[in-house]
């Protein structure tokens, strides 16, 4: 697909994250705006899967977990634009028994979501887990994951990344969100990662970067990262980000990671996006 | 005098290895993970006949429990296994998010439940696990009484789609549960029919109930002793049916006193039909080094800890 028709879905996608989460004052705006982007493209122009007819299993399909569960906006954004469910249902989100909860669950049947996530740090062990059965069950389809850094503090991440390369685990593509912001503050300030880059290598992973809010570059990353696959290494894809990205005064700060826009900072927001696709 | 035929002596985890052999043959979607216990679990012939389908994940149950939930979606059935203080305490979260939130068709195999583990002292002891995973939604917990049963247990939660806990143990203990019995998830056995107290428990306790009966049989006691193998879901009629002709109850097993088997029979007849309850459980302690007959009797949950309280439990239904 063209960046400017990935671009268009991208800024309903924006318009999509800041209505819903107004609509109900809660929500996490900061880490959705700044995948937008990405998931755009990975769900637009990269995965192989079938929208309209959603399995549990999702055999001869790509397959996608969201660890870091509460950026859920732009998830159900991406999902309904895509075809998974109504596109109205987006105004349900987080309101008594809709099927979009605050967090993803598989709990309402949601078509699209195939793990619960929200307490961190799992989404890799599920995404290596489904990976491996993949091998077994000699389907070809390539396993995608998205993470926060911030959610790299959780420890069970370097278990799962230990792992995945002891056991050449090379059909899963993890991509770390680096907006370099978490709840309480910038990551460096909350409790430093370090060298990321040193520290995936060094578990014996392939390690990539992209520039999360640039098309081509995610594009070619993306494919460099599927030509790495197969060949006994696990791969991570680094990808630099702008936590509000698209909206200026949630951008260059911590501080709208969950919080929702009032009505007055609602359309300052939808201003700055474009309705492209038509809102729900 | 009510006779049990004693068919052998072994441990449960041993059932528990012979089962998931008997299905790593016979179903080719079951896959086993250990967190590096596999000798200790029983897992090696499964390890041995499908090196393709069980997975070594070294110390780290986190990433194991997480693992197992990803590898349900495809249609795998997977089978975890260490120590139930590591099933559960140390991966209730991943159980909770992944497993029973998520609804997955994993079985947590637990093993060196409870006091029995014995040696290793209060670190490796849990005597909370069934507590934590009955409140969980969605999930099974299981608690088998024999090696016999437990074999049993391990081959029919395969064919049961959801999360399942399996809790077995250490020592080894005799077998009275025949090879050919049909276990049935959520259907108690009922060993001997009684008319004066019920005795229900589960695990290692069904034998100390067993061997309960000498005493109380020759006391003149009319006993109806039920292996409530399953604890969730209850078998709430065989309850109602027992305690419907006894009058009062003692609860038996290798756990502590808040949240166990004895928990869910009373929570179960408060609501119903109450009556009078003894536990014999652990009460709100930790367990400590010691041989496993050593610390069932310190800690309370031997054979005369069973006619004790049946004793008492009868005193106050005639009170």
């Amino acid at each position: 697909m063209e960046t400017t028709a990935l671009q268009h879905i991208a800024s309903q996608v924006r318009r999509d994250i800041v209505r819903m989460v107004a609509g109900v004052n809660s929500g996490h705006p900061g880490g959705s705006l700044g995948c937008a982007d990405f998931l755009t493209l990975l769900y637009f122009d990269q995965l192989h899967h079938d929208a309209e007819n959603f399995t549990m299993d999702g055999i001869g399909q790509d397959l996608f977990f969201l660890s870091n569960g509460h950026i859920s906006p732009v998830w159900y954004s991406v999902l309904a634009r895509a075809g998974y469910f109504p596109v109205n249902e987006l105004g349900t989100f987080r309101k008594l028994s809709t099927r979009l909860q605050g967090h993803p669950s598989t709990d309402k049947k949601l078509p699209g979501i195939r793990m619960a996530s929200g307490s961190l740090g799992q989404g890799l062990s599920v995404a290596i887990g489904a990976a491996q059965v993949k091998r077994l069950n000699k389907d070809n389809h390539l396993v995608y994951c998205l993470h926060g850094d911030g959610e790299l503090q959780e420890g069970q991440i370097w278990e799962a990344a230990m792992y995945a390369a002891a056991r050449k685990v090379d059909n899963v593509i993890a991509t770390i969100d680096c907006n370099g912001r978490q709840i309480d503050g910038d990551v460096d300030d909350v409790i430093s990662l370090g060298d990321l880059h040193a520290k995936w290598a060094a578990f014996g992973w392939e390690v990539l970067t992209m520039d999360g809010h640039n098309f081509t570059d995610m594009k070619n990353t993306l494919v460099k990262a599927k030509s790495l696959c197969g060949h006994g290494k696990p791969v991570v894809i680094l990808m630099k980000t702008e936590m509000g990205q698209g909206v200026d005064y949630m951008m260059g700060s911590h501080k709208w990671h969950g919080v929702a826009p009032n009505a007055a900072q609602l359309e300052d927001a939808l201003g700055q996006l474009e309705e492209t696709l038509g809102d729900y | 005098m009510t006779e049990f035929e004693i068919l052998g002596n072994k441990d449960t985890r041993s059932g528990f290895g012979e089962g998931l052999a008997e299905l790593g043959r016979a179903n080719e979607n079951v896959v086993a993970l250990c967190a590096d216990l596999t000798g200790s679990l029983k897992m090696d012939a499964f390890q041995k006949e499908n090196p393709e389908r069980f997975f070594q994940v070294g110390i780290a149950e986190a990433n194991m429990i997480s693992l197992a939930a990803g590898m349900t979606i495809g249609g795998k059935i997977p089978f975890t296994g260490t120590f139930a203080n590591f099933s559960t305490g140390r991966v209730y979260d991943q159980i909770r998010q992944s497993v029973a939130y998520s609804r997955k068709n994993v079985k947590i195999c637990a093993s060196h439940a409870g006091l029995t583990l014995g040696e290793d002292g209060a670190t490796h002891q849990i005597l909370e696990d069934i507590g934590m995973m009955k409140m969980l939604p969605n999930m099974t917990v299981i608690v088998p009484a024999d090696h016999n049963q437990t074999k049993q247990a391990t081959i029919a939660i395969a064919a049961h789609e959801g999360p399942v806990y399996l809790r077995f143990g250490r020592p080894v203990m005799p077998i009275f549960v025949k090879p050919d019995a049909n276990f049935v998830i959520g259907k108690a056995d009922v060993l001997t029919e009684g008319t004066d107290v019920t005795i229900i428990a589960c695990g290692h306790l069904v034998w100390k109930s067993i061997e309960a009966l000498k005493a109380l049989e020759e006391a003149g006691i009319s006993v109806e002793l039920i292996n409530m193998h399953t604890i969730k879901p209850l078998d709430t009629d065989a309850i109602m049916k027992s305690v419907g002709k006894t009058g009062c109850v003692v609860t038996a097993e290798e756990h502590m006193l808040h949240g166990g088997l004895g928990d869910s029979v009373a929570q179960f007849l408060a609501r119903t039909s109450p009556v009078p309850q003894e536990y014999v459980a652990v009460n709100d302690t930790f367990g400590e080094s010691g041989t496993p007959m050593e610390l069932m009797t310190k800690y309370g949950i031997d054979t005369q800890d069973v006619v004790n309280a049946v004793h008492k439990v009868l005193a106050r239904k005639k009170a």
